[in-house]
């Protein structure tokens, strides 16, 4: 059974290593794709109201240098992996004397502490009223499905910017920016932890709230696909006890939740990103705003590497721990 | 094929998701004919003007006059500049200077304002007030003058030679003018925003955009996913793992980040609403192909098509009349899906300032930026991201709601 699982492990391994690989390929190769000399490209940009020659031709330089546009694209590419492995992107144009590096080392805490816990407990609770629609059907399933179809419809910016007007700016229950309070030095004390955890609820609900809604979508799906299946018949005529069967059932509807999970969680991320960016939350999204607004490609592509890289690992963890839960894995790798 | 339609059009979900989307198509299409000015027409100096009917000043002095003698006007004009915070501020000032609490009114206009003018003085100085609290008073004070005024204003034009002012006409307190009478009056239904611009006008021109922008992107995705599926399942073998190699990889590669990356490349001069449509419907064909392979697979080695290989019949051919009006309605779907998937990567992409170049066109995406950017949710002007908002969400809900319709007459199991 555990060589079986051993397999399963090193393929999604082998997989996981696939992807990261190609993601890196893509952050390095979409901008390279465009017509024209992409450092040429990204000075003119950057260097827009700039009067002096020689900043702008050091920028060029930096990024000649970075990029090692002059050389041919293969050797580009090693380079730059160089680079990157020593943890080197550069310096932050519109954060300048900052390195690349140093913006994200301080960010990317902010994004996971915030991301995972949203996106889990809106999974959690998203799974939850989804079985209980299937099972418990009538007022409570006419009532649930309409309110998810349009909560998982609604722009999860739209879903920020409500909370945040409703409690932050109407009822002043919480502060809208931020993660945590602008006079305030991190350190560790009560009163810096308190202004972070208050900092911290919209953003983790406007996630919270828009997962919900697909996830509810799509278990109400899965159990009644469930709940008609002939097992559950054959179970109900050997006079097994409803609640015992309603286990299996949703042990079984689960197992596709937790794959789609690991499918949907790029486009979920996606929508955390912006509800950072609706709350000014000291995260990766929205250092990628920051980046983009001062046309700084150095942290653009940090940014977005960073946040596939994270995606790669979560979904790689759920993978893995998909092998323990689904019997039926083992099962298969072992033959 | 009409047998199917009637079913889809029995079904409830469908029925109410589809007229939702027509209705806002129609008010798409119709609206411009009426009121046909550019949406991006600059008409208000200054920011965020509230909704409202607009009426000239000037027209309306020079519009013909009508005497009503209404209860209550008085009050309400009196009203109108003096609210109930700045009556307690009164009252505190007052209790301040040694005025029994019990002597003042608030209510009572003209005692109030007797009190006021015989103990307010700019001058006095009252422990624990900050200078700001007492400009605020000096300012009430200034509005207060001739608030119990009964005369009549008067109208004065300048004398071009002299200089001096010449009385023109005389508005009295119980004059009204007829609203169809004045030459100049806008309806602004929901104000104006930022940039002083019409938001119901813009608004509509930004729907169809985002409109135009989600079907581009959902034909792109599912023609693209729609042949890769069919090659996948159908041809199987090497073409089969390659094209899921590929569709595998951007399933777990986020599609925002993808978007961020090319939309950054393209650069803002040539980021137009189409290339924007194109680069979404390019990054999003993955979910379609998988969905569309599932179900070639599943169909690839039922009898009917077995019997066509047989037959001799070419890939092209069995592809289109075995296998392609089985899986028609997933198509049909999942294209829905891809469209109201592509609105929101549009808006999404605007609100980080990555959209369509902003110059020509709005769109839903653009309008959510621009009223972030200048804080309107924080300062309370709801016209100008609210409607957006809702429009966006109608969009998506009336689509997604004829997916689960149509979802629902094709897969018996979920039905109620």
């Amino acid at each position: 059974m555990l060589k079986g699982y051993r397999k399963y492990f090193f393929n999604k391994l082998g997989w996981f290593l696939v992807t990261l690989v190609f993601a890196f390929i893509l952050n390095f190769i979409l901008p390279r794709l465009m017509p024209g000399d992409p450092v040429a490209a990204i000075v003119a940009r950057m260097a827009q109201g700039m009067s002096d020659a020689t900043g702008v031709r050091a920028i060029y330089q930096q990024y000649t240098e970075l990029f090692g546009t002059n050389k041919p694209m293969v050797e580009q590419f090693f380079i730059y992996m160089r680079n990157v492995l020593r943890g080197d992107f550069g310096y932050s144009i519109s954060m300048y004397p900052r390195t690349v590096a140093d913006a994200i080392k301080s960010s990317i805490g902010w994004t996971i502490a915030l991301q995972f816990p949203a996106i889990i407990t809106g999974w959690l609770i998203g799974n939850t009223l989804g079985a209980l629609a299937a099972y418990l059907k009538k007022g409570f399933d006419k009532v649930l499905m309409p309110i998810s179809i349009f909560a998982s419809n609604f722009p999860a910016f739209g879903m920020a910017v409500i909370l945040m007007v409703i409690f932050g700016v109407t009822l002043e229950w919480f502060p809208t920016s931020g993660g945590y309070g602008f006079d305030l030095i991190p350190r560790f004390d009560w009163r810096f932890i308190w202004s972070v955890i208050t900092h911290y609820q919209l953003p983790f609900w406007s996630i919270v709230l828009v997962s919900i809604g697909g996830q509810a979508i799509g278990m109400r799906s899965m159990a009644i696909y469930e709940l008609n299946a002939d097992y559950v018949k054959y179970a109900r005529f050997m006079g097994i006890k409803d609640r015992k069967i309603i286990g299996y059932v949703f042990r079984n509807a689960m197992l596709p939740q937790i794959t789609g999970l690991a499918m949907a969680l790029g486009t979920m991320a996606g929508g955390a990103l912006v509800a950072e960016i609706v709350f000014s939350y000291p995260g990766i999204g929205y250092t990628l705003l920051n980046g983009v607004m001062g046309q700084d490609y150095p942290l653009i592509s940090a940014s977005t590497l960073m946040i596939t890289i994270m995606v790669l690992i979560a979904n790689f963890t759920i993978e893995i721990l998909y092998g323990f839960i689904d019997p039926r894995i083992k099962a298969v790798q072992a033959d | 094929m009409k047998h199917t339609l009637q079913q889809v059009f029995r079904s409830g979900k469908f029925i109410f998701g589809f007229s939702i989307l027509v209705a806002i198509l129609l008010i798409v299409i119709i609206y411009p004919l009426v009121i046909p000015d550019p949406p991006l027409a600059i008409i208000a100096q200054g920011t965020f003007f509230e909704p409202g009917i607009y009426v000239n000043v000037y027209d309306s002095i020079i519009a013909p006059k009508y005497t009503l003698n209404l209860e209550g006007a008085a009050a309400k004009r009196i009203a109108s500049r003096l609210n109930s915070d700045d009556r307690l501020a009164m009252k505190e000032w007052l209790v301040a200077v040694g005025i029994p609490e019990d002597e003042i009114d608030i209510e009572d206009t003209a005692l109030l304002l007797e009190l006021w003018e015989t103990h307010f003085d700019p001058k006095t100085q009252i422990a624990g007030m900050t200078n700001a609290r007492r400009n605020y008073y000096i300012r009430l004070n200034a509005s207060l003058e001739g608030l119990l005024a009964t005369e009549a204003a008067i109208i004065a034009v300048k004398n071009p030679t002299t200089g001096a002012l010449e009385e023109k006409s005389v508005v009295a307190q119980s004059d009204f003018v007829n609203a169809n009478k004045v030459a100049n009056v806008r309806l602004l239904p929901l104000g104006t925003d930022n940039f002083g611009r019409d938001v119901l006008t813009e608004l509509i021109a930004a729907a169809r955009v985002s409109l135009q922008i989600g079907f581009v992107a959902g034909i792109i995705a599912t023609s693209i996913g729609l042949t890769l599926g069919l090659l996948a399942g159908y041809i199987g073998g090497i073409v089969d793992d390659i094209i899921m190699f590929f569709t595998n990889l951007f399933t777990v590669i986020p599609g925002l980040v993808l978007l961020i990356l090319i939309s950054f490349s393209i650069g803002q001069e040539r980021r137009g609403a189409t290339t924007i449509a194109i680069v979404i419907g390019l990054t999003s064909w993955y979910w379609t192909t998988r969905a569309v392979r599932a179900q070639v697979i599943s169909l690839r080695n039922r009898d009917h098509v077995n019997l066509s290989k047989l037959s001799g019949h070419s890939i092209v051919h069995i592809i289109l009349n075995d296998i392609l009006p089985y899986i028609a309605s997933y198509v049909v779907m999942a294209m829905i899906l891809q469209i109201s998937s592509a609105i929101l990567a549009e808006a999404g992409l605007s609100i980080l300032g990555l959209g369509p170049r902003t110059t020509e066109v709005p769109t839903l995406g653009l309008m959510m930026n621009w009223a972030m950017i200048y804080y309107a949710h924080t300062l309370g002007k709801w016209w100008a991201y609210i409607p957006v908002l809702v429009t966006i969400a109608l969009i998506t809900f009336s689509m997604n709601l004829m997916n689960t319709g149509l979802d629902q007459v094709f897969n018996p199991a979920l039905r109620d």
